[in-house]
């Protein structure tokens, strides 16, 4: 008896994990499938849950739908801009912030943590009005420069060069290393971890942002991915779901794979804004 | 603080330059004394001209009359601007809006995820993978899941709807109708963020020391006493993390609305961002949006300085 009640206990919990699992995996795959059918299969009732016939020119439509070309390498541009800029901006603040006593530290530090918690939806237009001021809205240094120092990131290397063993600087200061050079080929490659999963945060975080690149641009050349893939539900004569869906394949495809290969370290990389 | 006690001595390298001239050190010790600076003058720099300033200059922008065609044109107006949101109609109904959507997700969210946590907080490998997959959602672009969800709530060819047809359920429109636009919103917002918070909890959780359920247990403590009387103010730290983290990003909410609803049907999910973004971007009132954004930048300022409060204090307890 107390077998049967625990096997059919199991039996409900299994029933239940599939059930999460399915309300969370399904619209991707249900996304997938819509990707590779023809206008009519997409608009049949009942719905098929694999194409009959496996239209791959959907993704080709998509593709040729605009400049995705273009789309794609000023993505790349600007997530991988955004990141290189932080890391410089974020090694020397946070390696001061760890490893120096300083009159105003406690002070300079609060304001980080203020950058930390107060979104950029808030300030969006006196930023606008700078950068127009500059002549660089509509260029990509707008959609770069506004987040050229993370405080996320200073945040998250402190805390990883604070835990750098004092013994390790003070062998490395005996040899007559300098500051910069402890920083950069002592500090830096102990924190590699955190280097990573920071990275990977940025990366993604830029790679799918939307709000920015539409405020900031306005035309083709300097436009990122989800712009390019948003404009694809305007067409006229009705939506083409299935174009549509071969776009959103394109933009989450790169994180996906991200996401399987580095799991571990991108759950922790958002996690992390916990602590 | 022993390690800034040796950065203090640094100069010490140098000291057999002290005495040769007594000039150089001073120059060393002046140059170390400015080195941690200089070391978050790139950053700061950043922070200043892209942060501290656009906060001052939104205030000063939320009292001027002004639009994006013409910045030359800047007419002081004083409380004008938000004299006007307070008899804007409009104005009531995004608040209203943004409320709504708020306090639902927040609330329906949490309330998830923290079930959710309490299940899946287990060591099998299973659960590990289910975890990734309830978290998967999180780190796809809104406009994706977006799409994403204007294809499955498409009123005609729908999954939802073939789904509630297929069981004998009334199809729905779900983001046209201004009654039910709302509700789809919030649940592509907790459909995406609920993973998110379920791993914060459970790294709460985690963190909470196995010999106090020992003891609960000796004592023959029922699980919803357990719960109650450990779980929940063990969590406590976490929960209220989760709250503030939560409500400032749904204050934010845009990109959901931007490409499902444009703020439609008759202004029914039109939110706080999308309404700035509006008023300054497409209607070029540069005064009204400014006055919005102090607003939200004043709700968002209480809740960070609440949480900054409440969070030393419990440092400064433990």
């Amino acid at each position: 008896m107390y077998r049967v009640v625990l096997a059919s206990r199991k039996t409900v919990e299994w029933i239940g994990l599939l059930l999460v699992a399915f309300l969370f995996v399904f619209p991707f795959l249900w996304m997938a499938s819509t990707a590779f059918k023809t206008m009519p299969e997409v608009l049949q009732f009942p719905p098929t849950l694999l194409p009959e016939t496996w239209e791959w020119s959907n993704f080709a439509q998509a593709w040729e739908s605009g400049p995705f070309l273009m789309y794609t390498w000023n993505s790349i541009l600007v997530a991988v801009g955004i990141l290189l800029l932080q890391f410089l901006t974020a090694v020397p603040a946070a390696y001061a912030f760890a490893r120096y006593k300083f009159p105003g530290r406690n002070l300079l530090f609060g304001l980080v943590l203020i950058v930390l918690m107060i979104p950029g939806q808030v300030i969006f237009l006196p930023i606008y009005v700078q950068l127009s001021g500059w002549g660089l809205v509509n260029t990509l240094w707008s959609l770069i420069l506004p987040y050229a120092a993370s405080a996320f990131g200073i945040f998250l290397l402190r805390q990883a060069f604070m835990q750098v063993p004092d013994e390790v600087i003070e062998a490395a200061r005996l040899d007559n290393a300098s500051e910069w050079k402890i920083m950069w080929t002592i500090m830096v490659p102990m924190a590699k971890p955190v280097l990573v999963t920071f990275g990977l945060f940025s990366f993604i975080y830029h790679w799918n942002d939307y709000f920015w690149p539409l405020i900031m641009t306005n035309s083709d050349e300097v436009r990122t991915l989800p712009i390019g893939i948003s404009s694809l539900h305007m067409s006229d004569g009705g939506t083409l779901w299935n174009v549509m869906m071969a776009g959103n394949m394109i933009l989450i495809l790169p994180i996906l794979v991200i996401f399987f290969v580095a799991q571990r370290h991108i759950i922790k990389a958002f996690i992390y804004q916990s602590k | 603080m022993r390690k800034a006690a040796t950065v203090q001595e640094l100069p010490g390298v140098s000291q057999s330059k002290k005495e040769v001239s007594s000039q150089a050190f001073a120059w060393s010790d002046l140059a170390s004394r400015l080195r941690p600076y200089l070391y978050l003058a790139p950053a700061l720099i950043c922070f200043a001209l892209f942060f501290f300033y656009p906060i001052g200059s939104i205030i000063y922008l939320s009292f001027q009359d002004w639009s994006l065609i013409n910045l030359e044109q800047m007419e002081w107006v004083g409380l004008q601007n938000y004299q006007d949101l307070m008899v804007d109609g409009d104005f009531h109904q995004v608040l209203g809006n943004t409320a709504v959507f708020t306090i639902a997700t927040v609330g329906i969210g949490l309330t998830l995820s923290f079930l959710l946590a309490l299940w899946l907080n287990k060591k099998a490998k299973v659960y590990g993978i289910i975890q990734a997959t309830v978290f998967s959602p999180h780190i796809i672009s809104l406009v994706s899941v977006s799409m994403l969800w204007m294809w499955l709530m498409d009123p005609q060819f729908g999954l939802l709807n073939a789904g509630l047809e297929a069981v004998g359920l009334p199809a729905y429109t779900w983001l046209t109708d201004p009654k039910s636009s709302l509700l789809s919103l919030i649940i592509v917002s907790i459909w995406k963020g609920v993973g998110y918070n379920t791993l914060i909890f459970i790294a709460g959780l985690q963190s909470i020391p196995g010999d106090i359920y020992e003891a609960a247990a000796l004592d023959q403590s029922p699980w919803w006493r357990t719960l109650r009387r450990i779980t929940i103010p063990m969590l406590s730290p976490t929960i209220f993390f989760l709250l503030i983290i939560n409500t400032i990003s749904s204050f934010q909410a845009f990109d959901t609305i931007a490409i499902m609803t444009q703020g439609g049907p008759i202004n029914s999910t039109n939110m706080l961002v999308y309404y700035i973004y509006e008023q300054g971007m497409d209607f070029y009132n540069g005064g009204i949006a400014s006055a919005a954004s102090v607003i939200l930048l004043i709700l968002v300022g209480i809740l960070t300085a609440v949480h900054f409060l409440v969070m030393s204090k419990r440092v400064h307890y433990r």
